[in-house]
């Protein structure tokens, strides 16, 4: 999907159509999650901070980020997707692979069918979601998605078997899969910059200056060979949850507790996957941005709070954590479908269950007040007991604005309340309406 | 200094002494074994501030003195000499070694760099060598193999009267020992210490020479903890670890649902095969039913093994499972023709103690507690 996010809340809110839109967190703290291609002009990406990119583009839209709205909008196209193939994996919720050869229309297709079959599709994404896509077809995974982002934004490309080498050889490096800044760096200072470079080189010398497996998985890459299979259900290796900070932590006990939190929230997520991990990681973000993980290992997987609590607490310890840290996260991996139950784990005190009740609520008190303040995020939904259903496009010094506007909708007009008007109060995502569901 | 002594009892010793050395040492004297002569006697000592050895043998004194060499070079050399009498001697800052026509020189280290050796603490009691060792062996399995929690890589050592009780833990088994043993000093009619198992293991295996092995304790007065070991001559002591050591009394279970009594050899057999296809200690599974006991492991869609063998039951049937090798340790370490197993329920600690036929009562001299997996789903 292109620019997914930002092309969402542009059809939910009809009066930013063709308007720079940037979705991301909109705190001091925030980083653009996707920016349209109006904003993208300015010089406006993903992973930019919010401060950076309100400096470039000071009139975009600047709004909070609505998943449930994504989520929903994106069941909707992978449903699109499942009708052409069962063999669908999603790699995140805009982006999927198809295996074509799996579907109703088998493995004799030729060039032609593919492209009629890639018309129709981002014919149907548009008319259920009024969303474009990119969509890029070929013989393996990799050209499939080099192709797709060939021709970005709304864009097609089939690459026919026999012109992989043509597609791939112009390409810069960094184009392949596993070649970051790092690995691109060794390349560039080797002499070699395209993946026609890279392909001409033996794979020995691959080898010599990346490694045993990093070598020889780039060399097969450079040749256009992937023999990845589409894969519906990926297994989960990890289960993680992280929160960044609006102020840095200096506290250690702080730490502590938010750390606790975390753990807990990640053992649910653990336990509702009915999973289990041997490693635990502890990430942490100091305030300059360098970034450190610990790990360790038990013996045994365990899914028990106070196993998890007790490593991640003992890890956290090894930390120097002088001058703040922005972020905090707790992950598992190495997971499994069994547990070894822990001698002391199992005494210690049940899942959600506060360990120190009482220094908890103490300490506490002002981060949970914060919530029960009155407080509209730009983008969010909310209904007027007048005007009924629109959005926030603002809010300071006690007032809130709001544009009273419906998905498929004309642009509406703009109302400033105070942020305390009885008469207005969130309200739920509305669908993106279908120009053409049948 | 010069002294002569048979090239089996020299390498013996310092074999022994040198066991202990660090090998990246602190400082670069502690990597030396000090040689001393004196009285007809040849005494051999290590230090690396935490463990000391010291061990004494009958050698032919020419001429008195103490020398400080590497010990490591010294262990290799003895053990690979010739069967003939050795002869070592000073000569300036060397020490020269010839046995036979084999003949080596090595440099000495600075002795009067070398730290004191600790005192042996006051004696408290002694034990036979061999049930000494056993018991360690037996307890020190159970103990923790990582630094993360320290305290879990020692063997608790409690003494209460004429009674000792060794108690390990890796927070997954913990494995608990006991025996009586002769107390010398008044007023040492209890104490207790953690001592790292690592080194008490060794100690003890390197001690059955003897008839019995003395154990000394430092109080809590005398500052720094320590424990120290002697027997057949030879002495070593070993710094405390700190911390507390859990509580580990309460979480052997009051009462028993099912108590199932099982051959240990064709259940230890039973283990190792059906374990087989148990990769990355994936669990064991155990079902007791009324004379039998089914075994299984693997899942899925990878390999699976099954087997059953005979047990005795009394109690509820049960399934529980176990990592396969926390499992195979504790029915070894039981030392006994029999295991007796106790459970509660299935997700709760079962204990396993050892008897010597069928038809005995189980003691709980020995008793390993194993906490079991729980399988999802």
């Amino acid at each position: 999907m292109d620019a997914f996010y930002a092309s969402v809340e542009q059809v939910a809110k009809p009066s930013l159509a063709g308007k720079a839109v940037i979705v991301g967190g909109i705190g001091a703290r925030g980083v653009v999650a996707t920016a349209s291609y109006e904003a993208r002009v300015f010089g406006v990406r993903s992973a930019m901070s919010i401060g950076e990119a309100r400096r470039r583009c000071p009139n975009a839209a600047f709004l909070s980020p609505r998943f449930a709205l994504y989520r929903q909008v994106s069941d909707t196209v992978m449903e699109l997707l499942h009708r052409l193939s069962p063999l669908v994996e999603p790699l995140s919720l805009d982006e999927a692979f198809v295996d074509l050869e799996a579907g109703p229309h088998g493995g004799a297709l030729d060039t032609d069918q593919v492209t009629g079959i890639a018309v129709r599709l981002r014919a149907d994404i548009h008319a259920a979601t009024g969303l474009t896509c990119s969509v890029g077809a070929a013989t393996s995974k990799l050209l499939a998605k080099i192709a797709s982002e060939a021709d970005k934004p709304d864009g097609l490309c089939v690459v026919a078997p026999g012109a992989e080498r043509a597609m791939l050889d112009p390409l810069p490096v960094r184009a392949l899969p596993g070649v970051g800044p790092a690995t691109g760096d060794v390349l560039r200072r080797a002499g070699l910059d395209t993946v026609a470079d890279l392909a001409a080189v033996d794979e020995s010398e691959l080898v010599r200056l990346l490694g045993q497996a990093h070598g020889h998985g780039l060399h097969v890459l450079a040749a256009g060979l992937d023999a990845r299979p589409v894969v519906a259900d990926r297994d989960a290796k990890s289960v993680s949850v992280e929160d960044t900070f609006a102020t840095d932590l200096v506290d250690r006990e702080r730490i502590a507790r938010e750390l606790d939190r975390l753990t807990i929230r990640c053992v649910e997520r653990l336990r509702a996957a009915g999973r289990s991990g041997r490693t635990i990681v502890l990430k942490l973000r100091r305030y300059d941005f360098s970034t450190l993980t610990r790990s360790e290992t038990l013996r045994g997987p365990t899914d028990d709070p106070g196993v998890v609590r007790e490593t991640i607490r003992r890890l956290a310890a090894q930390v120097d954590v002088t001058g703040g840290v922005r972020l905090l996260g707790v992950g598992v991996s190495g997971l499994a479908d069994f547990a070894q139950q822990d001698l002391f784990g199992a005494a210690a005190p049940e899942l959600g269950e506060p360990v120190e009740a009482e220094e908890d609520t103490g300490a506490e008190t002002p981060a949970e007040a914060a919530p029960e303040r009155l407080s509209w995020s730009p983008g969010q939904d909310v209904v007027h007991e007048e005007f009924g259903p629109g959005w926030v496009q603002g809010s300071g010094v006690g007032r809130v604005t709001v544009r009273f506007e419906v998905p498929g909708g004309r642009p509406g007009r703009v109302r400033t309340f105070a942020i305390t008007d009885p008469a207005l109060r969130p309200g739920e995502p509305i669908p993106l309406p279908a120009l053409d569901r049948g | 200094m010069k002294f002569r002594v048979e090239r089996d009892v020299l390498a013996d010793a310092v074999a022994w002494t040198a066991r202990s050395l660090p090998a990246r040492p602190a400082v670069p004297v502690l990597a030396g074994l000090l040689l001393e002569a004196a009285d007809q006697r040849l005494t051999l000592s290590s230090f690396d501030y935490e463990v000391s050895a010291r061990g004494g043998v009958e050698a032919e004194i020419d001429e008195p003195g103490r020398v400080l060499v590497s010990g490591r070079l010294l262990a290799d050399i003895s053990k690979s000499l010739p069967n003939r009498p050795v002869e070592v001697s000073t000569d300036g800052a060397k020490v020269t070694v010839v046995c036979g026509s084999a003949r080596f020189t090595l440099p000495t280290l600075p002795v009067e760099d070398y730290p004191a050796l600790p005192d042996m603490p006051t004696a408290a009691g002694s034990v036979e060598g061999d049930v000494f060792a056993a018991a360690v062996a037996q307890v020190a399995i159970a103990a923790g193999r990582d630094d993360t929690l320290p305290m879990l890589t020692g063997v608790r050592v409690e003494i209460e009267g004429d009674m000792v009780t060794l108690a390990a833990t890796d927070r997954y088994r913990l494995a608990v020992r006991q025996f009586h043993w002769k107390p010398e000093a008044d007023g040492l009619s209890s104490a207790v210490a953690l001592v790292p198992a690592k080194t008490l293991n060794d100690t003890a295996k390197s001690l059955t020479q003897g008839d019995s092995v003395q154990i000394a304790l430092s109080g809590d007065k005398i500052g720094e903890g320590m424990i120290g070991f002697e027997g057949a001559g030879r002495r070593t002591t070993t710094r405390l670890l700190e911390g507390e050591f859990p509580k580990y009394r309460a979480l052997f279970p009051e009462q028993s649902e099912t108590v199932a009594t099982v051959e240990t050899a064709p259940f230890v057999d039973a283990v190792k095969r059906v374990s087989l296809v148990a990769e990355r200690n994936t669990p064991v599974r155990l079902s007791f039913s009324d004379g039998r006991l089914v075994l299984e492991a693997g899942s899925g869609d990878e390999a699976q093994a099954s087997e059953a063998i005979d047990a005795t039951l009394e109690g509820e049937e049960i399934s529980i499972a176990f990592n396969p090798t926390f499992l195979l340790e504790g029915l070894s370490a039981i030392g006994s023709p029999v295991a007796q197993i106790s459970f509660t329920t299935s997700t709760k600690p079962a204990v396993m103690t050892g008897k010597p036929d069928v038809e005995a009562e189980a003691t709980d001299e020995y008793r390993y507690l194993i906490m079991p997996v729980r399988l999802s789903g």
